[in-house]
């Protein structure tokens, strides 16, 4: 007989399972931890390699040879952007015609749903200015794209500087076989988004913009550049997308090639590599570096200018030059003849870069844990969910000791009712949560003296806390008292729920799911009616989702080596709340509607539960 | 005196002359092949796979410079480098660095180029079974005199060569395509040359006679690239082509170097794969095959004014009338190579079973003894 037909052996493994779920539960948990930080230890980590046979090793030859006349195309910039006091577009279109290219530029204005403060605008009007490069002898079917951000005050000047010398020296070569457009985009993201929609012809986000009048073919891959001082000490690579998609690895495999080659001093995450990584100091630094990518990953907001072409399945990166204190300092020349040689290989493409991993983790430049090998880590956590499921539900299933027939006969027919309750109201707060910040701002500027920002947000804190406040309320509206069974019916639902909801988001953004499940699943497991209320109650207020986020915000302070104090993080927090929502209406990010919509209240379910009467 | 000896001297030279045409005469028709093919074919497109084209070109310059000409040669391009957007240098094709030698030149003639080289196409230019329409630079229009080189490089396997990136062809097939050609009497002597990696199986196959190969890998071993070039950013050719290159710019159509020079070209500590050879399907012996058999056109002329007797006179044959029965010889075809002979089989080796009704006899004796110790009631539980 099999062993789930048989009898016997079932009640065996049944009373197995109901016994040790809970050791096995705190097991796997323990593993999961484990095995994730694991996952930064070199040995169990692999090299980098190029994948993509078409690009091949770094074999070209690079002579880009004006970096002075890039740095002094940047201070012109400059001047005139402080002439005309934003995107100096006349000088912009006269240059990039002169250089030879097709020029156009595109206009744009958002009203966003409520002031950003962090960078100060609220009602945005911009223009790009981009010039399209024609491949001489190829069909215009596919294109590169290079970018520099036109921020304001003095910050990447050199970089729109570069990126012109670069136009220059790529204009005379014949052996270009695709079409190269260089983008100088305005108020960064905005106007990126606003460019993306135009050439891709969708209109995701409801923003006002210009048709494009020149198109270059699909874009095979972009890069964006950000420089702000004349010599750099190292050049940083910044690969986190919107939702945490992340570019191609082969990209990143290019750039360490090119920086290997040229000898230029490369990181990821800002921080240099270490060889040591035997001892506990390499092991640390590895796994801060790791534990970055994760924290930027799961935040879900673009981290450069990049981040929005991968939507449109666009490999894309930004690379940073950062000027620290350091002996050693690389020059604009050196940059441009890293830009051309990685533009050379990519001009050789023929297909999309398909051929290596969409999917990874780098806890240093030269080493990655692909998806296969740290996928496992999130399943032991959801395998304790699936395992507490189990076990409620064969505490369902075997029928109550105590002859109680007319009891147990009410409690079938009531139960349906007082689950789907619980969870109506929830989502509806969840509903809420994600509804009312936005169009209350007004009434909440009425009576509160706070800006638009905070009351926006202030208004989200406060119906989160509200929330707590539901299961009192929700026990009024049921007549009658909640029933053994019936929280065991609801815990069920709400735990298959929040394994769902948890293996869904782990697989598009496995950063995030994990970062949940690493809070949630605790909660999920022990919270019952019977535990002592006080205690589990502050337990369950430590691990929701906010006091997640709290909690990252320090912590990524702290993995940046700039720690802050507790006003300081408060209000940190309160700045990336808002930017969240912002980030949600402008680009469609997906954090705050999932946060707010599915996981909030699956959080609320467990609340409920803790206070079941 | 003088005069005599002198006339005596130059009467025996001239005859001694004379003789000695008469075996020159005979030497003449020593290699039996009066004219010579080149099929040369590359296999790869794509821009990175540059070096196939080059390392094609560079034996088309070679075979042209050595005397077969563009009506006898088929060449076989999947891709134009010369002409790719991403040439720094359009209209050339290089196969030295520093761009030393161009061999694309300007009096190249491609007969099949970029989508027309298929395995299809190939085979039909191999066998002759092209349609009436095709013109005669797409032919083989080989005879039972011709000795043929053919050459193949791309990207291969163990016992296939990729072409196109879309189709393959085995071993089997070009062993196949090669009877084809024999018992067609296509060719007098075939070189076959195979510059992929594990070349060496694409030869294993073969079994028709008088076919010698060449390969630049045995199995299990990649064929590696020579030079990369900065300034057109990919490798320019293969190691093993770019020796045998080498080794043909010393060659002229004089030169008496025989295969055996050839088989020695890039040893391991060049090539970093074993190139391999074989030559038990071919008659002549490998040392008395001149290069130039193969890879050049050369005519033999000699001048000479005597007169020499090739054969002997033939006889007329005294007709019979037609209503006798007329008693002919029965013909039979001259039988052709023994191929069993020439592929030494070795009988497989089985390994030694005893007879079956040994085993059954063996277990029945040893059940009887073990129901005879333990006793007969045992027996129940089998029966």
């Amino acid at each position: 007989m099999g062993l789930l037909s048989d009898p016997n052996r079932r009640r065996a493994l049944i009373s197995m399972l109901t016994r040790l779920n809970a050791p096995i539960c705190v097991v796997c948990y323990l593993a999961g931890v484990t095995w994730f930080m694991g996952l930064a230890f070199e040995p169990f980590t692999l090299r980098t390699y190029m994948s993509e046979n078409a690009m091949g090793s770094t074999m070209v030859e690079e002579r880009f040879p004006s970096g002075e006349r890039a740095l002094a195309t940047g201070r012109e910039f400059s001047a005139h952007k402080k002439k005309v006091g934003g995107m100096p577009v006349e000088w912009l279109v006269k240059t990039m015609q002169a250089r030879g290219l097709e020029v156009y530029t595109q206009s744009f204005s958002r009203t966003l749903p409520f002031p950003d403060e962090n960078k100060e605008r609220y009602k945005v009007k911009g223009t790009n200015v981009y010039g399209i490069l024609r491949a001489p002898r190829a069909p215009r079917t596919e294109a590169l794209v290079l970018t520099a951000p036109c921020s304001p005050g003095d910050k990447n000047n050199q970089a729109v500087g570069l990126l012109l010398g670069l136009a220059h020296y790529f204009r005379n070569q014949i052996y270009w076989a695709k079409d190269i457009i260089f983008l100088v985009n305005e108020h960064d993201l905005i106007g990126m988004q606003a460019w993306l929609e135009g050439y891709h012809h969708t209109n995701t986000t409801g923003m006002d913009w210009s048709p494009l009048q020149g198109r270059g073919g699909s874009i095979q891959a972009a890069l964006t550049l950000e420089l702000s001082s004349d010599v750099v000490t190292s050049l940083d690579l910044v690969l986190e997308g919107l939702n945490g998609q992340l570019p191609n690895l082969d990209f990143t495999n290019l750039f360490h090639a090119f920086c290997q080659k040229i000898g230029v001093l490369c990181t990821i995450q800002g921080k240099l590599q270490r060889n040591d990584w035997d001892s506990v100091a390499g092991y640390s630094h590895a796994v801060q570096t790791m534990m970055l990518m994760v924290m930027k990953q799961a935040s879900g907001r673009p981290w450069g200018d990049h981040g929005l072409f991968l939507r449109y399945h666009i490999e894309a990166a930004t690379i940073e030059g950062i000027n620290s204190f350091r002996q050693y300092k690389t020059d604009v020349t050196t940059i441009g003849r890293l830009l051309e040689g990685m533009y050379r290989k990519l001009n050789n493409l023929l297909e999309r870069l398909h051929q290596s991993y969409f999917f990874y983790l780098m806890p240093s430049l030269s080493h990655f844990v692909s998806i296969g090998y740290y996928m496992p880590a999130f399943g032991l956590l959801a395998v304790i969910l699936l395992l507490r499921a189990l076990d409620l539900w064969v505490q369902l299933v075997t029928p109550p000791q105590r002859a109680e027939d007319g009891v147990a006969v009410v409690e079938q027919s009531s139960s349906g009712v007082s689950v789907l309750t619980p969870l109506v109201i929830s989502h509806l707060t969840g509903v809420a949560l994600y509804t009312l910040p936005i169009r209350f701002q007004e009434i909440a500027l009425e009576h509160f003296p706070v800006s638009e920002t905070e009351a926006v947000v202030l208004t989200a804190i406060a119906i989160y806390t509200a929330g707590l406040a539901l299961p009192h309320n929700t026990h009024r509206l049921l007549s009658g008292q909640g029933t053994e069974h019936g929280w065991r019916v609801l815990k069920l639902v709400a735990v298959l729920y929040l394994a769902v909801l948890l293996g869904c988001t782990a697989l598009i953004n496995f950063s995030l799911g994990f970062i949940l499940a690493l809070t949630l699943v605790p909660v999920a497991a022990f919270v019952t009616p019977h535990v002592p209320k006080f205690l589990s109650g502050f337990i369950l207020v430590v691990l929701s989702p906010a006091f997640t986020l709290l909690f990252s915000v320090f912590l990524f302070q702290e993995l940046k080596e700039m720690p802050v104090s507790f006003q300081d993080g408060w209000l940190l927090f309160l700045s990336v709340i808002s930017q969240g929502i912002l980030d949600h209406s402008l680009y469609g990010s997906l954090v705050y509607p999932l946060i707010a919509l599915l996981v909030y209240p699956c959080w609320l379910l467990f609340w409920n539960i803790l206070f079941w009467k | 005196m003088k005069i005599l000896r002198f006339f005596s001297l130059f009467a025996s030279y001239l005859l001694v002359d004379s003789l000695n045409i008469e075996n020159s005469a005979g030497q003449f028709f020593s290699s039996g092949h009066t004219n010579n093919w080149a099929v040369l074919v590359c296999t790869s497109r794509f821009w990175f796979n540059y070096r196939h084209v080059a390392n094609t070109l560079s034996v088309y310059r070679s075979v042209k410079r050595l005397g077969i000409p563009d009506s006898h040669i088929v060449l076989m391009l999947a891709d134009d480098m010369a002409c790719n957007p991403r040439n720094p240098k359009p209209a050339t094709v290089f196969s030295h660095k520093n761009m030393e030698l161009n061999v694309y030149g300007d009096d190249v003639e491609v007969d099949y180029r970029g989508y027309e080289v298929t395995v299809e196409n190939f085979l039909r230019v191999l066998t002759g079974r092209l349609p009436l329409s095709t013109p005669r630079s797409k032919r083989l229009l080989s005879d039972d005199r011709s000795n043929i080189l053919i050459y193949l490089t791309g990207h291969g396997g163990n016992g296939f060569l990729k072409f196109q990136d879309s189709e393959e062809i085995s071993n089997v097939e070009l062993a196949d395509a090669f009877e084809q050609m024999w018992q067609k009497r296509r060719y007098n002597e075939l070189l076959f040359i195979i510059d992929t990696c594990q070349g060496a199986s694409m030869y294993e196959r073969f079994y028709s006679p008088n076919l010698m190969a060449l390969a630049s890998s045995q199995v299990g071993e990649d064929s590696l690239s020579h030079q990369p070039d900065l300034a057109i950013g990919v490798h320019l050719m293969d190691r093993y082509t770019f020796y045998l290159l080498e080794f043909l710019e010393d060659i002229h159509p004089a030169s008496k170097t025989n295969m055996n020079d050839l088989f020695k070209v890039c040893p391991k500590s060049q090539c970093v794969s074993t190139p391999g050879h074989r030559t038990d399907l071919f008659l002549r012996d490998p040392g008395s095959v001149l290069i130039t058999d193969f890879f050049g056109s050369v005519r033999k002329v000699e001048i000479t004014t005597e007169t020499i007797n090739l054969t002997e006179p033939i006889k007329a044959v005294e007709e019979t009338l037609v209503n006798e029965e007329v008693q002919k010889e029965t013909y039979s075809y001259v039988d052709q190579l023994p191929v069993s002979e020439i592929i030494h089989q070795k009988p497989k080796q089985k390994d030694w079973h005893p007879p079956d009704g040994f085993i059954l006899g063996l277990w029945t004796l040893i059940l009887l003894v073990f129901f005879k110790v333990y006793g007969v009631k045992h027996l129940k539980h089998i029966f």
